[in-house]
């Protein structure tokens, strides 16, 4: 542990690889995040974008290289990863809101359970963070009751409420009715700009545009380009990156 | 032909009828509750990571069920109790009642557990990474989000089980615990296999399971899980 915290990398992916089965998912990986910076992990689908942000809280284990969060290698199981866990902040694309929790509940779960807060303590900030995300009158709902657009909002509040050195965001949006992707997209903006660590998996160039310091390009498994958002999307090095831009930006 | 349809004999013993209806209801409540415990405790073995306590748990499983429940109440009272001398009380009517509830508990634990088990299948992945994302280990998942969920979807599946259950005091008879079937056989013996006595304890017996079955339907639609 160094005094000077700030100056570490939050997370540090060195020479990670992956295999499912035969298919190579994660190919020689290295990648920082510094505290503080917004990073959008973009690509086509199947190129390890998501599995690369799961394995960052250990959703998915890796088979070779190091990741280390704060400066503390992954533990690989148990309580040391449950509480590293409960530092990093996780959004799905499916919410994966807890199905027989009412809105509060699910957000004041983790506090109560993993951080041991008090109740009270626990509904007075998780109503705080509802009332951010636009949500407060629907506490008492449960998560069914919501639209898709409401429910990832609760999962933003959810991941807020651990109060989280850092949040994943895997393709948050992907799973929403158009009309309902830039409620979240707000959200999100709204924290990258005080200053929450994110690495965000997404297609959205909007939010990459407005928000994020830095655009990961990964296909077939490897980090392919990285670059500031304004460079990758209008002078893209590779023609990898090229070809993937030229298909989305048509559409 | 007049014998054969007189009621007199329910009325007779009425009393002791209902004094061995009461002893089903306290075995069958009894033995729910354990059988629901312990079949907790086996899920949860059986989905745990690890193999060891997964081998124990389907090893149990497989062996309950497969094992006529006869066998295992014989087992409990003639072998452990009689044989091995191990027992809960010196009033042979405690004593057996404890070892005819912890033969049907042991069997019925394997189907709760199987129920239960088919239960957390029905519970997406996605609900257990969120919670292990937030920072709860596998057991505070297990019992705050994935097992809730699982005994919501197999309240019905579970309301069939107690009501199995009750019917196989009956086989407890072979353990030496008199309860409702017992006092029935008694009666064959006293006055002769007769209609109204059958009809009269098929009566009793319905009077316990018809509402388990209406209650756990009922509660089963009140308790589903949307998603």
């Amino acid at each position: 542990m160094t005094e000077n915290g700030d100056a570490t990398p939050l997370v540090r992916v060195e020479n990670v690889n992956k295999n499912f089965g035969a298919l190579h998912v994660l190919r020689d990986i290295n990648l920082t995040v510094s505290r503080g910076e917004v990073v959008v992990v973009i690509g086509p689908s199947g190129g390890g974008k998501s599995t690369l942000c799961r394995a960052i809280n250990r959703l998915e284990t890796i088979d070779s290289g190091t990741i280390t969060f704060d400066g503390q290698p992954l533990a690989a199981e148990g309580k040391a990863l449950a509480r590293l866990r409960s530092d990093v902040g996780m959004v799905f694309q499916s919410f994966n809101l807890f199905a027989h929790k009412t809105i509060l509940e699910n957000v004041t779960l983790g506090p109560i359970r993993v951080r041991g807060h008090s109740r009270e303590k626990a509904e007075k900030r998780g109503m705080e963070l509802l009332e951010r995300v636009g949500i407060a009158t629907q506490a008492d709902k449960y998560p069914a009751q919501l639209s898709g657009g409401q429910q990832q909002r609760t999962a933003i509040a959810r991941a807020l409420a651990m109060d989280p050195k850092m949040i994943l965001f895997d393709e948050p949006t992907s799973a929403l009715d158009p009309e309902m992707v830039q409620e979240v997209l707000d959200v999100m903006i709204g924290l990258a700009r005080e200053g929450m660590t994110m690495v965000v998996v997404t297609h959205e160039m909007g939010f990459a545009r407005r928000a994020a310091h830095r655009v990961v390009f990964m296909s077939e498994g490897q980090i392919v380009e990285e670059n500031t958002p304004d460079e990758f999307f209008t002078n893209a090095r590779t023609d990898r990156a090229k070809d993937f831009l030229s298909k989305i930006l048509t559409h | 032909m007049e014998s054969l349809l007189d009621f007199g004999p329910l009325a007779e013993e009425f009393t002791t009828i209902l004094a061995g209806f009461w002893a089903t209801v306290r075995l069958s409540a009894m033995s729910a509750l354990l059988a629901l415990l312990l079949g907790t405790i086996l899920v949860a073995m059986r989905v745990s990571p690890t193999p060891v306590l997964r081998s124990v748990g389907t090893a149990y499983v497989n062996v309950l069920r497969n094992t006529p429940l006869t066998l295992v109440l014989l087992l409990s009272a003639l072998g452990l109790s009689d044989t091995l001398q191990l027992t809960f009380s010196r009033d042979p009517g405690v004593n057996y009642y404890w070892w005819a509830t912890l033969g049907l508990s042991a069997y019925t634990a394997a189907f709760v557990c199987e129920a239960l088990r088919s239960g957390v299948n029905t519970v997406p992945p996605g609900q257990a990474e969120a919670a292990r994302a937030i920072g709860l280990t596998f057991t505070q998942t297990l019992r705050l989000v994935v097992l809730p969920q699982a005994f919501r979807s197999v309240i019905a599946p579970l309301g069939s089980i107690l009501i199995a259950l009750i019917k196989n005091t009956t086989i407890v008879i072979v353990a030496g615990y008199i309860e409702a079937s017992s006092v029935m056989k008694q009666m064959f013996d006293d006055y002769g296999g007769t209609l109204p006595i059958f009809l009269g304890f098929a009566l009793g017996y319905m009077v316990l399971t018809l509402p388990t079955g209406f209650f756990f339907g009922w509660l089963a639609k009140r308790m589903a899980v949307v998603r």
